[in-house]
């Protein structure tokens, strides 16, 4: 959003910005529909969404959106009003509508190719649910007033103009204004001659003259007489003007605030005509001119704000719908989308980044003063230190504030996962339902992005192999519609995915054959269970025996697995014959901080997630019980618990033999088990800054990231599930030291 | 480097390795510093000393001369990292020390023999004469990009 981008471009991505919110109220609001809880403003909110796509898709000549738009909302109209019932073929069929709205809205921000058939083709079947020709009289005006003039001023701008027949615009075009209450009263003439710097502020001449004719009736006539041939055609500059001519029964200055955020962007002028002006305060004097300088009139409030705040300063061609609501002239017609009244503000996410960035820096820079100061030998009491101990705790508010910043609930991910559930399940001809929890649960900002492509994948494998068909299901006494649970949750300081399924489980046999007969496996390999569905994470795999064009595309969990441990996450799978299979995926919250624990390990400094750790123990020889030569346990707590030398797993030293006074931390594992880690010493516990280690250059296993510590040295941060997998070792998955390494190193 | 008809000029700082010279198009090196522990990484390739912290960024540091085969020698004082860009990823090289800057014209160099050592093999790019003595000039994005035979 740098100032030296073309503005038009600034407000158009800021339409389209806009788009995806309301894109979204609309799948909520559909779904709700869909799930039988709607009422009468569930569809206000549908009808609202579409209609102000429509509105800001007018004044960017998006005229193929406007065009699917406008007649998805004439079908809407309907339902809205009470004249048609809502069946769950219609919902379907809104459902696509819905989908295809927002493929346009992408298309028209990309610049892509019209999908012309599939416009074409869902137009027929949204149609289908009008009456014939009827029912259109009483709303259709209304619905002209808040679309066709945009159309209109577009028109020019593109340059049509440069035709030598004016353009289509004549006043007929524009929509008969709303009845008065009153009597016409007053009749105004303006004139009205955009300067080049009304566009660069983002004002729209459309909707002032829009908000204009909702004082009273009237006609526009628009002088384009200035307009130049294509060739000479400069689309930042107006070439138009407008002369209006009002009845209104309202003041002079009434007229003159609907300009007051153009003031001085214009020529203006207001003049009021006919001596029959019945009210005429007295100070206006009568046929006052307010010539080509109104800034005196209202200097002081006539801020256009500058583009990067969007939300005050884009009212105009951006957000259409909701500025005549402000006019309050017609507010059930055009009103905004209601969930405008919590207060918003749009910021870039570099801002965010860079204010992330010196936070962290921030932390870093705290903990070595907090170093230096206590190296200082002041007394705890000192105020320095009372000082610092502040320091911290408001370095600490900061980082989670600005952490809040970035979260966000994985309700917009869990939307497209909703279309991908329909688009799938409709292309294998499966009836199939998704229910979502949790979508509240807040996850980092780009947690959420980089999940959107691993969870549609599973959620197309869901659809495709995980359910059966119908025929199926019925024989195996399952109700026909087929399940897909998306769950979102926080988990011990995790957030954990998971997407199941009611289908038939995964076919172990089957996996395992496939796997031999594409020499993953060799063919005489005794796996569990738990070591067969692993299989299916091996590069590669693809269990579906008829390749659909949904899934099987040689891609498979795989690229998924790959992309959650990007992430720092890990992905797991339970299934149960017959009952279905689920994935979790487990995932850091932030990937900005960490609360750690420092330890020393063979004099390398080493950061656990605090979050992990159970309990320190200190261990005396005989807590360890050796299972076999390099394999021990220690018992705790009545339960055994297998013991790591963290210090010889990292290859840091030999394994130790004596293990008294040793430290010991006891650690949570991602699948739900534990273990102890052998250390030296603990150090200290504190809040660290991860510091991503760049993976293309080398991607060391058991390693999570790194962090700087107050004396300026890297300290490792460790993935104990991750080690402990690497090292193969684990008791109770027994051993299949092949296959984790293959699937690891995918 | 390959424009025949007007020799372009190059900037080269050169380092001594093992007792050889080698040489680094300047344009890729962004600074240099003196050794500071690295943190090292577990089971990572030996040639990986480990990472520093530069400025705030984690810097993975090389040691060249391992990563080049040759013989190991002992660290000392007068060893730099020289820290280098290349497409967006920044490295840090341990070289043993930096002797000069010398700017030659393309003309000057001379494409390397066929080399033996598989470590080295394509890592030098050219060859040069500098007052009687060979400076090797490396490759840098072969230098750095062969050990992501390991990455994922």
């Amino acid at each position: 959003m740098s100032s030296d981008i073309d503005p038009m471009a600034e407000i158009r991505a800021s339409f389209f910005i806009e788009c995806e919110e309301l894109l979204e109220a609309l799948q909520d609001s559909l779904q709700t529909m869909d799930d039988g809880e709607g009422d009468g403003e569930t569809i206000n909110i549908v009808f609202r969404a579409v209609h102000s796509i429509k509105g800001g898709a007018g004044a960017f000549g998006l005229e193929d959106l406007v065009r699917f738009a406008h007649r998805y909302e004439t079908v809407l109209d309907e339902v809205r009003a009470g004249r048609f019932d809502v069946t769950p073929e219609a919902m379907k069929v809104f459902f696509q509508a819905a989908d295809h709205l927002s493929d346009l809205v992408r298309i028209s921000r990309d610049g892509d190719a019209m999908p012309d058939d599939k416009t074409a083709e869902l137009l027929v079947a949204l149609d289908a649910f009008l009456p014939d020709s009827a029912g259109d009289e009483d709303d259709a005006p209304e619905e002209d007033i808040d679309f066709q003039p945009m159309g209109l001023s577009l028109d020019l701008d593109l340059g049509e103009a440069g035709s030598d027949d004016a353009p289509a615009f004549d006043i007929s075009d524009l929509p008969p204004p709303p009845p008065m209450p009153g009597p016409s009263a007053g009749a105004f003439v303006i004139t009205f001659t955009p300067t080049a710097e009304l566009f660069e502020t983002g004002n729209e001449p459309a909707l002032l003259l829009r908000n204009l004719m909702e004082l009273g009736q009237g006609t526009v006539v628009c002088d384009t007489s200035n307009v130049p041939d294509l060739a000479g055609l400069t689309p930042e500059i107006p070439h138009l003007s407008w002369k209006i001519t009002l009845d209104a029964d309202v003041e002079q200055s009434e007229i003159a605030s609907i300009f007051e955020f153009v003031d001085g962007l214009c020529q203006l002028t207001i003049t009021e005509e006919g001596a029959e002006a019945p009210v005429a305060a007295p100070e206006t004097p009568p046929a006052a001119s307010i010539d080509a300088a109104p800034p005196p009139v209202v200097e002081d409030e006539a801020p256009p704000p500058p583009p990067q705040e969007p939300a005050p300063a884009d009212p105009a061609p951006a957000d259409p719908a909701p500025k005549p609501a402000a006019g309050a002239t017609k507010p059930a017609a055009g009103g905004g989308p209601a969930a405008a009244a919590k207060s918003v503000v749009r910021v870039d996410l570099d801002r965010i980044e860079r204010l992330v960035n010196l936070v962290g820096e921030l932390v870093i820079n705290q903990a070595m003063l907090s170093q230096s100061l206590e190296r200082s030998g002041l007394s705890p009491h000192s105020d320095a230190m009372n000082g610092l101990e502040e320091f911290q705790r408001l370095t600490r508010d900061i980082q989670d504030s600005v952490m809040m910043i970035r979260a966000q609930p994985v309700k917009s991910l869990f939307q497209r996962m909703s279309r991908i559930v329909r688009e799938a399940s409709s292309a294998v001809g499966k009836d199939v339902r998704l229910h979502t929890f949790g979508e509240s649960t807040e996850v980092d900002k780009t947690v959420i992005e980089r999940l959107a492509d691993p969870l549609t994948h599973m959620i197309r494998n869901a659809v495709d192999h995980g359910l059966e068909s119908r025929e199926d299901r019925i024989a195996a006494g399952k109700p026909p519609q087929g399940s897909v649970n998306l769950t979102a949750a926080h988990r011990s300081g995790r957030v954990v995915i998971e997407v199941s399924d009611d289908g038939s489980g995964i076919n172990r046999p089957k996996v395992l054959q496939i796997a031999i007969d594409k020499g993953l496996i060799p063919p005489d390999s005794q796996l569990s269970d738990s070591e067969i569905d692993n299989l299916l994470f091996l590069p590669g795999f693809s269990t579906a025996t008829v390749v659909s064009d949904l899934s099987g595309r040689g891609v498979g969990m795989d690229v998924v697995r790959t992309a959650i441990q990007a992430l720092g996450g890990r992905i797991t799978t339970t299934s149960n014959p017959g009952e279905g299979t689920s994935f979790s995926i487990s995932l850091p919250l932030t990937l900005a901080v960490l609360d750690g624990m420092v330890v020393d390990v063979a004099g390398e400094t080493l950061v656990l997630p605090l979050n992990l750790v159970i309990e320190t123990l200190t261990l005396q020889d005989s807590d360890v019980e050796m299972v076999r030569p390099g394999n021990y346990v220690i018992e705790v707590r009545s339960g055994f618990v297998p013991l790591f030398d963290l210090g010889a797993a990292m290859g840091y030293r030999d394994p130790l033999d004596g293990f008294g006074d040793a430290v010991v931390l006891l650690i949570a594992l991602e699948d739900g088990g534990r273990a102890a880690l052998l250390i030296d010493n603990i150090l200290d516990q504190r809040q660290v800054v991860i510091k991503g280690l760049d993976d293309s250059f080398y991607r060391a296993s058991g390693i999570a990231a790194a962090t700087i510590l107050g004396d300026g040295q890297i300290a490792l941060i460790l993935d104990p599930s991750d080690i402990i997998n690497s090292s193969g070792s684990m008791p109770q998955t027994g051993a299949a030291p092949a296959i984790q390494t293959a699937g690891a190193t995918a | 480097m390959s424009d025949d008809t007007k020799p372009a000029t190059i900037e080269l700082l050169t380092f001594r390795l093992a007792e050889q010279e080698y040489s680094l198009d300047i344009m890729s090196v962004r600074e240099i510093r003196g050794w500071t522990h690295a943190t090292p990484l577990p089971h990572a390739p030996r040639y990986m000393k480990g990472v520093i912290n530069l400025r705030g960024t984690v810097l993975p540091v090389m040691d060249l001369a391992e990563r080049l085969g040759l013989p190991p020698r002992e660290q000392s004082d007068r060893n730099v990292i020289i820290v280098v860009k290349h497409e967006d990823i920044m490295t840090g090289l341990l070289v043993d020390a930096v002797s000069d800057i010398v700017a030659l014209t393309s003309d000057d160099l001379q494409p390397p023999p066929e080399l033996t050592s598989a470590a080295a093999a394509g890592v030098v790019s050219a060859l040069t004469l500098i007052e009687e003595r060979m400076i090797r000039v490396l490759d840098l994005p072969a230098t750095i990009d062969v050990p992501e035979s390991t990455a994922a």
